[in-house]
This record gives structure tokens, sequence and C-alpha cells, in this order.
């Protein structure tokens, strides 16, 4: 409950190689754009519910890379369909760790369903996905970062929803997008 | 299932295979169109317009066939495909349509390809109301998402009509729909057999 948000999301793609991580619109982009830019980090400012999905086409489209996807617990709520879609797929290269803060932050900390009652892990437990975590002491976000890298891994981290300084990295989607790919060694269309 | 199976078998009684036309052709070519232009991953919500194409993708070792709860799911994996080099499709029922807005915004924002293939409902000789509102806005809610809006009338030019769409929008990166009109598809017959008043509603004459 106490865990800064920026050092979770800098645990988490610490060393992180060349891992794709795909992160939430909101608090999640300011978060991975703080631990450090790179070329393999694509940022949503917009989309809200599809950041699971992105990953999953990428993962999909990438089966020998590690995919990451990183959101809020709004983000995450809205597009809660697309947990049982990923599980449905099987995808064993796609993991996904939600920055849990009970609340929808960017619109006046107004309490999320996680706030009152909804369990994420649970629903996607109940969606087939093979392995689900949570976290609520950094060993615990520690502990998380190799097996996100790993496992076909569901993981919830229960962090402070107290705000944090803005930090906004490059929000020009079509830019993201061809250094994303280009990082892939992918030639444009 | 059962409801399932029934409506794939009227699809054999609908008012488009009365004007001679064959449903399993057009369909055929539709993913064969597909296919030529290098569709990888194929999310869909079912329809039984889209029935060939979705069996033929599943059955595709080349193709991955992805079965969505929601259609704007469709549009992120589209944009996913992209960003780690594929081609995407998504198949949906014109209903569906309205379920993608907000989400089209990733095709303009990132200037991706993005393909879908709607079947249209509500529109030719439809039976139930219910379709009506969503299948009049869908070519005026893609277009004002800024979607290029193509359409397929007749069995003879499904085909085409998709290829020139896939090669619109893998050759410019842009976003194109393809309506596949409810004449092409035929409109659900569900009063094939007789069928009497009853307390609350209707049913099948002689059960």
């Amino acid at each position: 409950m106490s865990l800064d948000r920026r050092a979770v999301m800098a645990e988490l793609v610490r060393d992180a190689g060349d891992l794709l991580v795909v992160a939430g619109l909101g608090s999640a982009t300011y978060d991975l754009g703080a631990a450090g830019d790179r070329a393999e980090n694509l940022y949503l400012w917009g989309a809200m519910g599809g950041a699971a999905m992105i990953g999953l086409g990428l993962a999909l489209a990438q089966p020998s890379r590690r995919v990451l996807v990183v959101t809020g617990d709004g983000e995450a709520l809205m597009g809660m369909g697309a947990l049982a879609t990923i599980a449905a797929t099987g995808a064993t290269n796609l993991a996904m760790a939600v920055l849990d803060n009970r609340r929808f932050g960017e619109t006046g900390g107004q309490t999320s369903h996680t706030g009152l009652g909804t369990d994420l892990c649970a629903v996607a437990a109940g969606c087939g996905w093979p392995a689900t975590a949570r976290a609520r002491t950094m060993a615990e976000v520690a502990a998380l970062r190799p097996r996100l890298r790993e496992e076909a891994l569901f993981a919830v981290v229960e962090i402070s929803p107290e705000e944090v300084e803005r930090f906004l990295p490059q929000r020009d989607g079509a830019w993201i997008a061809r250094r994303f790919r280009a990082a892939l060694g992918i030639a444009p269309e | 299932m059962r409801q399932a199976g029934m409506d794939a078998a009227l699809m054999c009684v609908q008012h488009g295979s009365r004007e001679g036309r064959n449903v399993t052709a057009w369909q055929n070519d539709v993913f064969d169109a597909l296919k030529e232009a290098g569709v990888q991953q194929i999310g869909y919500v079912p329809d039984a317009g889209h029935a060939i194409a979705i069996r033929r993708a599943e059955a595709d070792p080349s193709i991955r066939a992805v079965v969505l709860t929601t259609e704007e799911e469709g549009v992120a994996l589209a944009a996913g495909a992209w960003l780690g080099g594929q081609r995407a499709a998504l198949l949906m029922q014109s209903s569906g349509v309205g379920n993608t807005i907000n989400m089209l915004s990733l095709a303009g924002n990132l200037r991706m390809p993005f393909l879908t293939l709607v079947t249209m409902r509500g529109e030719w000789g439809e039976f139930n109301p219910w379709q009506v509102p969503m299948g009049t806005a869908t070519q005026a809610v893609l277009g004002a998402m800024g979607v290029l809006v193509r359409r397929a009338d007749h069995p003879a030019e499904a085909g085409l009509v998709v290829r020139a769409a896939a090669d619109l929008a893998f050759g410019s990166s842009v976003a194109v729909a393809v309506l596949l009109s409810q004449r092409l598809i035929g409109a659900k017959v569900f009063v094939q057999k007789p069928h009497e008043r009853v307390e609350g509603g209707w049913r099948e004459a002689g059960r």
C-alpha cells in the first residue's frame, strides 16, 4: 500500500535488455518514461483499455521476444475482457503487471473498482491465466521481475495512491511506433 | 450452440441466396484476399457472414485467429501486430463498430495500417429492429473516426473490394473498412416455417 509507483516501475524494468514494454495511458506511461526512455517502450496516451491487447498482438507477432504490459487499475478494468482473450490464446511470451492504487488517478482520484472489491488477480485466474501474483512490498516486486520475463504471469502491485511529480514522455504516437518498429528491425511499410 | 447451429442453417434460406447467390463462394474469395494481402492475425467477433473466413483462419497454420470479447480489442490487437511487424484484420458485425470508436484513435495516432471487414445488419430486409440503429450509423461512425469506407454489395465484387482495401490500408498506412452489405449476406429469415401466435410471443407451428 505504501509502495512508490516510480520505484516499482524502475524495479520492473531494471536491466530491461530487449524486453518490449507497453505502458497504459496515464501514470503508467509517465512512470515508464521516468524510468528511462528506450526505443522498446511504447507509451500510450489514449486508447484506454487497449494496452493488454496491444501487448497480445505484439507477442503473437514476435514469438521470440518477451512482452510486458504495465498499466493502471483503471485501464486494466476498462479492458478486462482482454484478460479472457489473452488467456484463450495461450500466449506464453506475454506478461502483465497492474500498478493498483485503487484510484482513477488522472481524473481526481475517484475510487476504482479495485478499491470497491474487484480482485484483478482472481479475474485473471478465472480467465485462465496460468499464474497470478500480488506484490505488496519491494521485495515482492523484486521477486516478480524475473517471473514477468519468463512466465505468462498476471501480477498486481499494490502501490500508494499518493501523486508523484509528472514526467511526460514522448507523445507523438507515429514517432514512438516507428522508433519501436525500427528497434525490432522492421522495415517501413 | 443450438441457436448458433440454427442461424447457420438459416444462411441457406436468406434473401441473398434467393437471388441465386452462392454465399460460400464470395466468403472464400474474401478469405483468399486476406491471405494474399499477407494477413497473419485475424481478430474476430463471430458473425455468420464471416463463418468461412473464421473457420479457414482457425485451420491455417500461417494465420493466428483470435476470438475477442469485444470488437475494440481487435483494433488494439491490430496495433500490436503492426508494431511487431505483422499484418492484421478485424472481422466484425456492424453492431460491433460502435464498440470500437475510441480505440480507432490508435490508427490515426500511430499512423498505422488497419483493415476491418464489417458484415452489415439492419439495412436489407432486417427482421430484428435492434440491429437497425447501429447498422444505420455504421458508415458515418467509421467516417467520423477517419476510417476510409468501401462497400461490397455483390458476390462477384467482394474479393476484389477486400483486395483493394487491403492494398490501400497496408500500402498507404491508413484505416480502411469494407462493409459487406446485408444484401450480399442475406437478411436473416427467422420465420421460414409457419409460426403461430401464442401467449407472450410466437412459436414454430406444430411443436
